[in-house]
Order: C-alpha cells, then structure tokens, then sequence
C-alpha cells in the first residue's frame, strides 16, 4: 500500500526568493514526523505546500496515493479548481500558531461548522460530534464560549477539535504552541500527545525538541530550504551529525 | 419675539389640514425611493467590492474605473442623465424609477468602498483556517468572512444609508412625486417657504434620527467585540 503522504523534491519560490529548493518526505499511515530548523528555514512553508495553502513551484504531493492539488493529465499538471481541492484539503487538518478561531462562533459552533456546511452534515449530528471532540481535547465544560473569552491554550486546543471534527487522515500542526504563554505550552502538547497515542498520523512543525522527541518516530531538521538530516528522533536530537544542527540544538536546548 | 414665534406655529396649526394630506404620501415616495436605492446600491456595491478583490484584472479594472467615476459625479447629473439625457435616444423612464436607479447608481461606488474595507479587514488567517477545514472559496465566504466583515461594515453602511435618505431630494428635480418636491410645490402656492422648507427638514431629520441611533447602537457594539454580540 502507498505511503499516507508522499511529497516529491518540493520546490518553493516567493518572488525570486527561493524558499524551498528540493524537499522530500513520506509518512506511514499512524506515523508522526517532527520538522525541527530554525526560523526563515522553510517549515511553515513546506506545511503549507502540503494541503496547497501555497501551490509549489515545483514537486508534488500525494495523499494516500492520491495527487493532491493537482490534476494529472498525460504528463501534464495542473491546479486543480477550488472546488476540488476543497474536497481534498477535508482530509487534511491544520492547526496554526496562530490558532484562527472563527470569532462570531462560539467553541462548539467553530466545531461543528465545517461538518454541517462542508459535509452537509445534520445539525444534531454535527454537535454531536463536536461535543465529541472537544471532549478529546477536554474542553467541554467551554463549549458555550466565545474564542475572545478563551485563554491561548483554550483557543489552541478548541482549534485542535476544530480540525480533528473533519475526521483527517492527516495532521499538520505548525508551531501549534509557539504563541502561547509558557505556562499553556503543556496542556495543548498533552492534547497532541494524547492524539499521536491514538495512532493518528501526524507532521508537526515545533520548536518543542524535547516534546518532538517523545512524540515524534521521525525527525527532519530543515536548514535553508532542503533536508539537512533526518531519522530517529534519538539519532537526529539525541546524537547529531551535522554541525547546523548540532548549535541549531544547543542554541533551543540553552533556552 | 415671543409672539412672533407663537405666530409662526399658529401658521403650521391653520394649514396643517391642507397639508398633511398632501405631505403624507409624499414622504411615504421618499421612503420607497430611499429603500429602492439603498437596494440597488447595496447590490451594485457588494458585485463591486467582490470586482475589486477579484484575481481577474479585467473585472478589478472595471470596477476602480466604476467606483472612481460614480464618487466624482455628482448623484444630480446621473439623475439628469437617466431623465432627459435618455429622452433623445427615446428611453422614457418614470421620474421614480430614474430617481432609484441614478442614487443606486451612485451609491454603489460608495458601498463598494465600505464593502471592500470591511472584507480587507479580517484576517487572512480567517480564510486559511477555513480553507484548511475544507470550505470552498463561497462557504468561507458566506459563513466566515462576510459575518465578520459585517460588524466592520455595518456602521459606515448606516451612514451611507442617512445619506441616501437625504440625497433623494435630488429627485425633486426630476420631478419624481417626493417630500421635497410637495414641500417646494405647497410653499409656492401658500407664500410659505419658510414654514415649509422648515417642515421638510424637520420631516428628514425625523426620518434619519432612528438610523442614526441605530448606527450608533452597532459602532458602540462593535468596540466592544464579540462577545457582547
Ligand atoms: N507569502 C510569502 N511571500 C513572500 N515570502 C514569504 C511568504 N511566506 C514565507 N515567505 C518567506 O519564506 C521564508 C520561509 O518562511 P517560513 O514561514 O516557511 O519559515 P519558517 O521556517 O516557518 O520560520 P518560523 O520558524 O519563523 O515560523 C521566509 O524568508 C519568509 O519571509
Ligand atoms: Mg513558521
């Protein structure tokens, strides 16, 4: 069977400004890989590039075997209409550094939207399903509340329902804890490690080292735009190589 | 001066019998002109604001080159345009409906700028989040961006509406059966211009006074975020 994910020498360029130059990666079905590399490396990026948020400049993705964002046609690409890749981006969840809650729907209803109007789901089943999964990520004492009234952690973790409640095959966190007082990081990196216990497959961008670590079963330390290295996450954090990624450790490990 | 005063009133006392019959459906031709508009605009302004942000350059050309043209000519000559100006070519419109279709017109410019401003103003991370859910382009659209747009715009689309109102005094001139045109046409026939243009005034500012509170009532709401709504 196909990996889950499949990206081919991905290529990314803004304006001239090459962001991207070469990335590959594949992940098994119920595996989680770490993407560690310090800023203005590409990370976010080449997450971004994975559900086509950013359509590459060059490379492709597959998810579950299928080419996704694009339509294949003799050896042609091409973007596929938003409609299609709407679809596709369904089986995909992302959550931001920056959270994005929707700020006129209150927790539940930040849930359960995207099940009602992308799926057509029923009104009752829908919140049925969200109390489910802010069950998961144990907000359901909030579920009334609007996001303004919503602690950092509390937002992120309702995000993190919001994204589960598609029912992905997939996970992209980028710096999912980044923005949040230090005292919040550990309730939302529970929730994420509770989710990796499930067996739900994951990419996640952090700078949480010693969190990739116990939760991670592959590291990719990004430098400049192309894998510099990658493997076992006791081999790549706890044993370096490369000199890069030796003081890129010392220098986040120091903090 | 007191009894100057108590005179002035005692005018409006003897004639408002003659008056008020004539003045009511007048006002009512100013409210219909005053929503037909504020629909045409609304909907030329919204198409407009969508023009503006489009990807398409032919669709974000025509509508900058709309926008900046209805805001630099004044409602009066667009009004004229439809009314005689379309005579010659033999397009007889109704005074109502040139009077609708000129502020519609018009308006729209307007409304396409408040529109666009409160689309730009939420986040781009706002969209991302529900591309990411798998919404297309018109479901974000419809539940995400634009309910949050509306806070922004609401305020600023309430005083385009009081200026509306006002504006389709305008349509006077056209002879379009409205308040100010029955105000003008009772002060020649009573020699009372004061007591009616002052009347008409009085009625307009009656008119836009509630929608200014209710404009008011959104500006304080939306200071006070969400959570409040
Ligand atoms: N939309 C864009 N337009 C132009 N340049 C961009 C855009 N997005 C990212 N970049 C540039 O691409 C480079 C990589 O950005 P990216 O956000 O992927 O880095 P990152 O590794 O996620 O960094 P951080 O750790 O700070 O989040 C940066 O130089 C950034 O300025
Ligand atoms: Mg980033």
């Amino acid at each position: 069977m196909a990996a889950l994910l499949r990206v081919d020498d991905l290529y990314k360029d803004f304006a001239g400004l090459k962001v991207l130059k070469g990335v590959s990666m594949t992940l098994e079905r119920g595996h989680k890989t770490a993407i560690i590399g310090p800023s203005g490396c590409g990370k976010s990026t080449l997450l971004r590039c994975i559900n086509y948020m950013e359509t590459p400049t060059a490379g492709h993705i597959h998810l579950d075997g299928e080419l996704f964002g694009e339509t294949q046609n003799g050896g042609k690409y091409q973007r596929m209409s938003e409609k299609q890749l709407a679809r596709q981006r369904s089986q995909v969840g992302m959550v931001f550094q920056g959270f994005y809650l929707w700020p006129h729907l209150n927790a539940r209803d930040n849930v359960a939207i995207a099940p009602m109007k992308v799926r057509g789901m029923e009104k009752r089943a829908a919140y049925e399903l969200a109390d489910a999964m802010l069950e998961k990520v144990h907000m359901s004492h909030k579920r009334d509340e609007f996001p303004e009234r919503l602690s950092g952690g509390q937002q992120q973790r309702v995000a993190i329902a919001r994204a589960l409640a598609q029912q992905p095959k997939l996970m992209l966190f980028d710096e999912p804890t980044s923005a949040l007082d230090p005292e919040l990081v550990g309730e939302v990196l529970k929730v994420i490690q509770e989710l990796a216990a499930e067996g739900i497959s994951m990419v996640l961008v952090t700078h949480e080292v010693r969190f990739a670590r116990q939760v991670a079963d592959h590291v990719i330390f990004l430098g400049d735009g192309v894998v510099v290295e990658e493997g076992a996450p006791d081999q790549v954090i706890g044993a370096p190589k490369h000199e890069r990624l030796r003081s890129f450790l010392k220098q986040i490990l120091e903090h | 001066m007191i009894s100057d005063l108590a005179s002035f009133f005692a005018t409006y006392e003897e004639n408002w019998a003659s008056w008020w019959p004539q003045l009511l459906p007048a006002i009512w031709v100013t409210i219909k002109l005053t929503a037909a508009s504020f629909l045409l605009a609304l909907a030329i302004g919204f198409l407009l604001a969508l023009g503006k942000l489009s990807r398409n350059r032919l669709l974000r050309a025509f509508a900058t080159g709309y926008v900046e043209l209805a805001r630099g000519i004044p409602a009066l000559a667009i009004l004229f345009i439809l009314y005689f100006g379309l005579l010659p070519v033999g397009i007889v419109l109704d005074a109502f409906v040139a009077g609708f279709i000129g502020l519609g017109m018009s308006g729209g410019g307007y409304f396409a700028e408040v529109f666009r401003a409160g689309i730009l103003a939420v986040h781009k991370g706002q969209r991302e989040a529900a591309a990411s859910v798998g919404m297309t382009p018109f479901t974000s659209f419809r539940w995400i961006i634009l309910p949050q747009a509306m806070r922004v715009i609401l305020p600023p689309m309430m005083n385009l509406f009081i200026s509306l109102l006002k504006d389709t005094s305008l349509c006077s001139l056209i002879t379009a059966p409205e308040l100010m045109l029955r105000a003008k046409d009772l002060a020649m026939m009573s020699f009372l211009p004061m007591h009616l243009f002052v009347l008409a005034g009085a009625l307009y500012f009656l008119l836009a006074w509630p929608m200014s509170l209710l404009a008011r009532h959104f500006e304080r709401r939306m200071r006070r975020g969400y959570r409040a709504g």
